[in-house]
């Protein structure tokens, strides 16, 4: 219903957008009613899917997801405030202490360049809502398709080893982690996450200041922000300002009453302190696959080569197996894997489809971790529409 | 010299998606000015078509409810129903 949708006006000359078609895949084509998706740049980046204006959701294109390495300015933008404010690198500081530590302090960037020993890893930050537009039955919040996701290089320091400074004290239980982004209202909770000290403490945490050898854009969290390889992203807390380490369960709305799943419900990493019986803090992502080609509206020719290809990826044992079906998830066949990146990031799978006969082509895709997970043939429900790793399927033609 | 280039373009840039944001345009119908401005406040207009497939009475009662518990929206109690009735009559799936 075209009363429905947005519209926009005004000048075209100075913004980037137009309608976007084709970009959320055949399985799921989007019924007349949706809003038309438009692609917009946001200041350092390139066009992408607008999902929300303020605050800013942005979306990658698929288009964006064939690259290894995704490009810091197609990377995806996800906030839930709208006050965000441009930090100057000279006056920013990162605050570190709570009552669990025994010396707090505070570091500018060079201090924490300078102090630190860095590291370097390749993760996948993907949205605990990624995909939450092709869930069925809908369920409300951003309507995201496949790209609130994406692959980088993270370049920081370990959060253990800036912790060690401060004298971590043995009743330690989470560690608290607030940005510079906040509400317009004072009433409006921040957003402010935690995380048990245990994964707070592992190596592979980082406060990262560099994504694929460039200064973190603005848009991803400038100039600091937290990475947890293997977990959502709604932890990899943006625009990093203050540290507190605490002996009890932090309260905030964003971990008592958002981004939580029923308790039980899914694999992955348990967050004792946040647990309640009937729900418990989204956690570690889930065995998953994107296919980057042939496009959804891919027309294959007949007797013409022709390649499945895309990414696979889960919450950090790796990636064991990717099967691939034509006949609509009758019978499988292996895909050949690409090289192994590291456990947090994704793997190329690549697979020929049979081009010698006309017809349909009922792709279906699974992906199986070296943990032993699959994806499933069937969605888990639950009410905010997280965990969305579905078999994927593509409905192609050979003409 | 850096930081003001940086900071030209950003003004050029933002000026053009708050442009962008500032032409949505609800459906036009008794309520959609209280419900323009009392939303609108905290976030994008864009986020009531979004989620309209989605919606019913009863869920937009829920999100209304939710705005004003839980992120402290500001609206005043005689505003309550006719937001929600607007948005029930012209913004469900």
């Amino acid at each position: 219903m075209l009363t429905r949708r947005e519209w926009l006006t005004g000048s075209a000359g100075t913004l980037l957008c137009g309608a976007l078609s084709g970009a959320r895949g055949a399985e799921s084509p989007s019924p007349s009613s949706e809003p038309e998706e438009l692609l917009i740049a946001l200041t350092g980046k390139k066009p992408l899917i607008k999902r929300s204006f303020r605050p800013p959701n942005f979306e990658t294109p698929l288009a964006d997801l064939r690259r290894a390495f995704t490009a810091n300015d197609a990377f995806f933008v996800r906030y839930h405030l709208a006050v965000i404010p441009e930090i100057e690198v000279r006056s920013w500081r990162l605050r570190v202490g709570g009552a669990s530590v025994a010396h707090p302090i505070e570091l500018s960037l060079a201090d924490l360049k300078r102090g630190f020993e860095h590291v370097s890893l390749p993760a996948i930050n993907q949205c605990s809502g990624n995909r939450r537009g092709l869930f069925s039955p809908r369920v409300p919040g951003v309507q995201w398709g496949n790209g609130a996701m994406g692959h980088a290089s993270w370049t920081g320091v370990r959060l253990r080893d800036v912790l060690r400074k401060c004298d971590v004290q043995s009743d330690a239980l989470e560690v608290v982690l607030n940005g510079a982004d906040s509400a317009l209202l004072p009433q409006t909770p921040d957003f402010q996450k935690s995380l048990p000290i245990e994964r707070a403490l592992d190596e592979n945490t980082l406060i990262a200041f560099e994504m694929n050898g460039r200064p973190l854009p603005h848009f991803n969290g400038a100039p600091a922000r937290l990475v947890v390889p293997g977990w959502t992203a709604t932890y990899w807390v943006k625009h990093l300002t203050d540290i507190r380490v605490q002996a009890q369960p932090f309260d905030g709305f964003w971990m008592k009453s958002a981004y939580r799943i029923p308790t039980g419900a899914f694999p992955g990493a348990r967050f004792i302190s946040q647990e309640t019986p009937e729900t418990t803090p989204i956690t570690q992502i889930l065995v998953n696959s994107l296919i980057t080609t042939p496009a959804p509206d891919a027309q294959l020719q007949h007797h013409q080569p022709a390649e499945l290809t895309g990414w696979s990826w889960d919450g950090g044992t790796g990636i064991s197996a990717v099967d691939v079906s034509t006949d609509g998830g009758l019978n499988w066949r292996a895909a050949a894997l690409d090289k192994d990146l590291g456990r947090f990031a994704w793997r190329g799978f690549r697979f020929p489809l049979d081009t010698s006969k006309g017809g349909a082509l009922a792709i279906a895709v699974r992906a199986t971790s070296r943990g032993g997970e699959r994806q499933p043939e069937k969605l888990t429900v639950n009410p905010a529409g997280y965990h969305n790793n579905k078999i994927l399927s593509l409905a192609l033609e050979v003409a | 010299m850096w930081p003001l280039v940086v900071g030209g373009c950003a003004m050029i840039a933002c000026g053009s998606v708050t442009a962008a944001e500032e032409s949505i345009r609800l459906i036009d119908a008794p309520g959609r000015d209280l419900t323009a401005a009392t939303c609108g406040t905290c976030h994008s207009l864009d986020y009531i078509p979004m989620n309209a497939p989605v919606m019913t009475h009863a869920s937009w009662e829920k999100s209304v409810h939710k705005m004003i518990d839980k992120f402290g929206a500001p609206v005043r109690p005689e505003d309550v129903d006719p937001i929600i009735a607007y948005l029930a009559a012209h913004y469900t799936g």
